[in-house]
């Protein structure tokens, strides 16, 4: 099993607010593995909608992606350029 | 008999006894339940979210059939928080460690979730914990077996008073108990409204704290017309509404079984009835209604209640998809009539004595270019996509039009350099609504490709009426001799500079002024669209010379009472007495 992470930056506009937020966790539920945000100190569930939201991700933020599992390498990739999109 | 004044969120006039929505907190007990009964209580957990699931999805396909639109994305969040494996793992875990019932748990857990998301202070998280809110409150009924709505067994229709109404409630109330909506907050694009508007059900919002102070089954008159609630209205002005809801839902009758055709008068004048749209979600009634187009595409939604300004891309986004989907038909985009104070960004706005007098509209834009020019580069960029016309709101005099004109300019220059694509002949109108405009059609006519004539302001702005004060609301009179004089000025500004000329106010969908206004010459009508076909067909039935001189004899009168007189008789003679007593005038 293979553990990986990337540290991103939140180039969209709203950050991981609304609707953005809830398409990130949309996809984080689609992969087998286990995907965790850390940001600060906090490092919290990345299939969590609540989770992801009370980080309160502002545009420009600096976050983690953590992914474990079969399709690890997958789920960080697309979660990632996620993140990184700007619209 | 107590009057209040809100929001207009949806047209029509309601009668009826009040039926209360509260902002219930619900009453959640707590138990300590034994040992064994750990995985009793995890059961029904997980069995109150499946139960709660099915509700919301068929609430979803509820809101898609009766809508006709994609509201659907609204619940997304909510099937999430149900999913939610943080919130589940932590309801699970205090059933597990301190023993308590589930629905005990599961409130606990929430109002953290809750406490944290609002301690973030941030206004998209707002939104989202009125979301959260709506779900939990709906799992723990699921829990509690508590029916949601009553209502279903209400004997007879009610008009429905809440502080809010989530879009989850308002798809749970059964549409044919409800006579009107009112609430205390919300706007003409919050939820409510726009689902009472596609419902065609009266409604009135922004009413400040009116659930407090009605009590159930009180009498009220809701006219969603003016933005007015009367809380036990005598019997004199029931029978007055009464006669308004007659009239229109004898105008809905006959909008149902539409007969689209082109509004060409006998002797073979034809004119355009396009309608006036606020929202994407209208258009279907455009084409529903049978309309020539958009006469007025109103842009402010896009503006208001958001913390930034939106982006030239978000704008094009907009204006392109209404562009499309109207084509080949025309459609008029407005540039924004609001002023700073509207902004949520609030650009250095101080608060204004008359805002009818201030700094809005085209004064605020010509201030603000960087704001003017994303919105002018994205009608242009629109124009490419269908058939697109700008109109600038407000104009006073020549100068603001000939600003407005190179503004235009500047950016059709930009757009070229860089090689994006827009409609290089796109036609520009003024819309005249202020009395100095009216009185310099002729100057501004010559700098313009039409006009289009808002009523509205105008016959507010001419007889120094504010329309909202109902000491002086009865001087309101759309007929009055000195606004149609200002109206014959405009049409004939226009005709000497060969420009045609459109009206999108209120008074060209009422058909004794319709008719006025066919002989006056005006070349468009725009209106909301379930008025539209009433108005084609009085044009299909009467012939342009008839107006003509109906027009001219009428501006002779010297009061708005004698014209409407005036005007009556003439129909009364001219149609068939069925379609007269149609128009109910």
């Amino acid at each position: 099993m293979a553990r990986l992470e990337k540290q991103v930056l939140i180039k969209r506009k709203h950050g991981l607010h609304a609707r953005p937020a809830t398409l990130f966790v949309q996809l984080a539920n689609k992969f087998d593995s286990s995907v965790k945000v850390k940001a600060g100190k906090e490092t919290i569930d990345a299939k969590s909608i609540i989770a992801i939201l009370s980080l309160g991700l502002n545009k420009d933020a600096k976050i983690t992606i953590i992914a474990e599992g079969e399709d690890a390498k997958e789920a960080l990739g697309e979660l990632a350029n996620f993140i990184e999109e700007e619209e | 008999m107590v009057k209040y004044k809100g929001i207009v969120a949806s047209g029509g006039v309601g009668i009826g006894e009040t039926y209360l929505i509260r902002e219930d907190e619900l009453f959640v007990p707590k138990k300590k339940i034994d040992y064994s009964k750990i995985s009793r209580e995890i059961y029904r957990f997980e069995e109150a979210l499946i139960k709660t699931r099915r509700q919301i999805s068929s609430i979803q396909e509820k809101i898609s059939k009766e809508i006709g639109f994609d509201h659907g994305r609204i619940f997304e969040a909510h099937f999430l928080v149900l999913e939610d494996r943080m919130l589940i793992e932590d309801v699970i875990k205090q059933i597990k460690n301190n023993r308590v019932n589930v629905e005990y748990a599961f409130s606990q857990s929430i109002k953290k979730y809750i406490d944290t998301l609002l301690k973030l202070n941030d206004e998209y998280l707002r939104e989202r914990v009125v979301d959260i809110k709506d779900i939990a409150r709906r799992v723990i009924k699921v829990m509690l077996k508590e029916k949601s709505a009553s209502l279903i067994n209400l004997k007879n229709k009610r008009v429905i008073v809440a502080h809010d109404l989530t879009p989850s409630q308002t798809a749970d109330i059964p549409k044919e108990k409800v006579v009107a909506f009112i609430t205390d907050v919300g706007g003409r694009t919050s939820h409510t409204a726009i689902i009472a508007r596609s419902l065609g059900i009266p409604a009135v919002v922004g009413l400040k704290n009116i659930s407090k102070k009605i009590n159930e089954n009180d009498k009220v008159i809701v006219d969603g017309f003016s933005g007015t609630v009367i809380v036990k209205p005598s019997k004199k002005i029931v029978g007055d509404y009464k006669k308004k809801i007659a009239k229109y839902s004898k105008e809905i009758k006959a909008a149902k079984k539409p007969k689209i055709g082109k509004a060409v008068t006998k002797d073979g004048k034809q004119i355009d009835v396009s309608a006036n749209i606020e929202l994407p979600e209208e258009l279907n009634l455009v084409k529903k209604y049978g309309a020539d187009g958009i006469g007025l595409y109103r842009t402010e939604y896009i503006f208001l209640g958001k913390r930034k300004l939106p982006t030239e891309e978000e704008q094009y986004k907009a204006y392109s998809n209404v562009a499309k989907k109207s084509k080949p038909e025309s459609v008029i985009i407005r540039t924004i009539d609001i002023g700073g104070d509207k902004f949520l960004s609030r650009p250095d706005v101080p608060q204004e004595m008359s805002p009818f007098l201030g700094w809005r509209a085209i004064r605020f834009c010509l201030a603000r270019p960087a704001i003017f020019k994303a919105q002018i580069r994205a009608i242009l960029r629109a124009s490419a996509e269908g058939n697109v016309k700008m109109m600038f709101p407000m104009i006073s005099g020549v100068e603001e039009l000939l600003k407005a004109k190179k503004m235009v300019s500047l950016c059709k220059k930009e757009l070229s350099g860089e090689k994006k694509k827009f409609d290089k002949n796109i036609k520009i109108g003024a819309m005249i609504e202020v009395p100095s405009a009216a009185l310099t059609a002729d100057v501004l006519a010559k700098e313009c490709d039409f006009f289009s004539i808002g009523t509205n302001d105008l016959i507010q702005y001419s007889l120094a009426v504010d329309r909202a004060n109902e000491k002086v609301a009865y001087l309101y009179e759309p007929g009055h001799p000195g606004v149609l004089r200002l109206i014959k000025n405009i049409i004939n500004g226009a005709y000497g500079a060969k420009i045609w000329v459109g009206m999108c106010g209120e008074m060209s969908a009422e058909p004794s002024l319709a008719f006025l206004l066919l002989g006056l010459g005006l070349d468009e009508f725009s209106m909301p669209p379930p008025q539209v076909l009433k108005i084609k067909e009085l044009i299909q039935r009467v012939t342009f010379k008839d107006a003509q001189a109906a027009a001219e004899k009428a501006l002779n009168l010297s009061t708005a009472k004698e014209i409407e007189k005036y005007l009556k008789g003439r129909l009364r003679k001219l149609l068939d007495k069925d379609f007269f007593n149609f128009l109910n005038i």
